[in-house]
C-alpha cells in the first residue's frame, strides 16, 4: 500500500511562489491501476516525483509500504555522457539486480543493438524511452509509475510495453499520469482529475472521464 | 516512510555508493588508454610537473632540504586539499538525473566524488615517494605516523571542506566564480613552497590561521623531523575540519529537499 495524506508543494517562480500540489490524498493497494488526469502543467509530474521519493513534499505524509519505481519510459533517470548499458549497469547496482543476468532481455526488448554501447546523449527520444521501459522492468517493483507513456515510441514499442506492464505485470499497482482520458479508460480501474493543485477523485473511470471532458470543454 | 532496518539501510548505502563510484570512475576516465588509472596519473603528472620546476629554478638553494621530497610533500598536500572541492562544487549539476531513484542522495554523490579524489591523491603521492625512492632521489619519512596523521588532517579538510562548498554552491553560482582564484592564492599561502619557520614572526601568525598549512607542517615534521623546526596544532586543524563537516552536513540536508532532479 502506498499513502499520501495532505500533500503540499510549492515552487518559487520569477513570479512569486506558485502552489503546484495543495492537499493531495491518494491510496493505491496492490493489482490496483489508477489514473490520474491532468492538463499540462496540472502538477502531475511533481506528483509523481513526489510518490516517487525523487521529490520531497513541503507538508503532508507519504507511507510506502511497497516499493515504488521511478517513472517509467521516462528518460530523465539516465545520465547522458554514459552508454546505454553502462545506464543500465549503474541501476542495477543501485537497486541490487546482476546486470549481465539481464542483457538478453533488454538487448531483446529494447531493439537497439550496437546502440546500447554509445553514449545516451546520442540517442533519440524513442530510443530513450525504450531503454528507460526496458531498464525499469529488470528492476522487480510493487508499484509502477508511469508519466505519458502514450507519447513516446512507435506501435510495435506500444505493444511490447502493453505486454510486459499490462498483462505479464497485472498484479502489480499501477500509477499512470496522463493528459489523454482515452488511455487512462482503456488501462485504469479507477481515476482521478487533478485540478488547481488539489486531486478529485471519482467512484469510475467514466465519472472521471466526463468531469475532465466538462473541465477541458 | 517506509520501514526499512538499519542493516538494509547498509545494505542499500553500500550499493548506491558502489554504484556511484563506478559512474564516476566511467565518466571522468572512460575506457579509452589507460583508462581509470588517470585517477592517480593525473595528479602525480601534475606533482612531477612542479617537482622539475623547483628543481631546476634552484629553489633547492634556498634551504637545505632535499628539494623532490619537498616538493613531494608539498604539492600533494595541495592536491589534496583542493581537488575534493573542485569535485563537489561541479557535483550537483550532472547528477541531477540520477536522484530520480530515491536512494541515490545528494550527499551519497559528494561522498563518492570525496572518496575517488582521496584515493586517486593518496596512490599519487605513495607511488610518487616510493618512485623517488627507488630512484634514490629521496628518503623515506621519518615519522611515518607524523605523515599519516598530518595526511588524514588534510583530507579531512578537502573532504569537509568540499561538503561544505558544494552544498553551497546549490544555492549560488558565486561559489564556482570564487573557488578557483581562491584555490589559486591559498595555494603559495597554504605552506606547500615554504617552511613556516622561514618566515618571519608575522607572517608566521598569518600563515599558521589558515588550516592547512599545520597539516603541512605536520607532514614536513614526520618527514624531515630531525632537519628542520616546525610549527602546527592539529588540535586547531580538527576544530576548523569538524566545524566544517557540521556545516557541511547539515547544509547538504537542507539543500536535499530543495533540489529538483532533472
Amino acid at each position: 500500500m502506498i499513502s499520501m495524506k495532505s500533500i503540499t508543494k510549492a515552487y518559487a517562480t520569477g513570479s512569486g511562489v506558485v502552489k503546484v500540489l495543495d492537499g493531495i490524498d491518494l491510496e493505491i493497494v496492490r493489482g490496483e491501476s489508477i489514473g490520474i488526469l491532468g492538463r499540462n502543467g496540472a502538477g502531475k509530474s511533481t506528483m509523481v516525483r513526489i510518490l516517487g521519493g525523487a521529490e520531497m513534499p513541503d507538508s503532508g505524509t507519504i507511507e510506502r509500504r511497497m516499493s515504488v519505481s521511478w517513472p517509467l519510459a521516462f528518460a530523465g533517470g539516465f545520465q547522458g555522457s554514459l552508454t546505454g548499458l553502462d545506464n543500465l549497469r549503474f541501476i542495477c547496482r543501485v537497486y541490487g539486480v546482476d546486470a549481465e543476468a539481464c542483457l538478453p532481455f533488454v538487448y531483446d526488448f529494447t531493439e537497439l543493438g550496437i546502440y546500447l554501447k554509445e553514449p545516451v546523449k546520442t540517442y533519440s527520444s524513442g530510443m530513450r524511452a525504450r531503454l528507460a521501459f526496458a531498464t525499469s522492468m529488470v528492476v522487480d517493483f510493487d508499484c509502477y509509475l508511469v508519466d505519458e507513456i502514450v507519447a513516446v515510441g512507435d506501435s510495435r514499442f506500444q505493444a511490447k510495453c502493453h505486454e510486459e506492464l499490462f498483462v505479464k505485470r497485472a498484479d502489480r499497482a499501477l500509477i499512470i499520469v496522463s493528459h489523454d482520458p482515452g488511455y487512462i479508460r482503456a488501462h485504469c480501474q479507477r481515476a482521478a482529475v487533478l485540478r488547481d493543485g488539489k486531486l478529485h477523485h471519482f467512484a469510475s473511470v467514466d465519472d472521471a472521464f466526463d468531469y475532465y471532458s466538462d473541465y477541458m470543454a | 516512510m517506509s520501514t526499512v532496518s538499519l542493516s538494509e539501510s547498509w545494505a542499500i548505502q553500500k550499493r548506491v555508493l558502489g554504484a556511484l563510484l563506478m559512474r564516476e570512475i566511467i565518466t571522468r576516465y572512460g575506457r579509452h588508454n589507460i583508462g581509470f588509472l588517470w585517477l592517480f596519473a593525473e595528479p602525480m603528472l601534475f606533482t612531477l610537473g612542479i617537482t622539475a620546476l623547483w628543481t631546476i629554478s634552484g629553489l633547492h638553494k634556498v634551504s637545505d632540504l632535499p628539494i623532490v621530497a619537498f616538493a613531494v610533500t608539498g604539492y600533494s598536500s595541495v592536491l589534496l586539499w583542493r581537488s575534493m572541492p573542485s569535485r563537489c562544487i561541479s557535483a550537483i549539476e550532472p547528477n541531477l538525473p540520477l536522484l530520480y531513484h530515491r536512494n541515490v542522495r545528494l550527499l551519497d554523490v559528494f561522498i563518492a566524488r570525496i572518496a575517488l579524489e582521496a584515493a586517486g591523491t593518496t596512490i599519487s603521492a605513495v607511488g610518487l615517494v616510493l618512485v623517488f625512492r627507488g630512484l634514490e632521489l629521496m628518503e623515506f619519512p621519518e615519522d611515518v605516523l607524523l605523515v599519516t596523521a598530518g595526511w588524514i588532517m588534510l583530507g579531512w579538510f578537502g573532504a569537509s571542506l568540499a561538503l561544505f562548498l558544494g552544498a553551497l554552491s546549490a544555492n549560488s553560482e558565486l561559489v564556482e566564480k570564487f573557488w578557483h582564484p581562491a584555490a589559486y592564492i591559498l595555494f603559495p599561502l597554504s605552506g606547500a613552497a615554504f617552511l613556516v619557520d622561514s618566515l618571519p614572526p608575522v607572517a608566521q601568525d598569518a600563515v599558521l590561521l589558515l588550516p592547512m598549512v599545520h597539516g603541512v607542517e605536520c607532514l614536513r615534521e614526520g618527514f624531515f623531523g630531525s632537519k628542520v623546526v616546525t610549527h602546527f596544532d592539529l588540535g586547531y586543524v580538527a576544530a576548523w575540519n569538524a566545524a566544517l563537516t557540521v556545516a557541511g552536513l547539515l547544509m547538504t540536508r537542507g539543500i536535499a529537499d530543495k533540489v529538483r532532479p532533472e
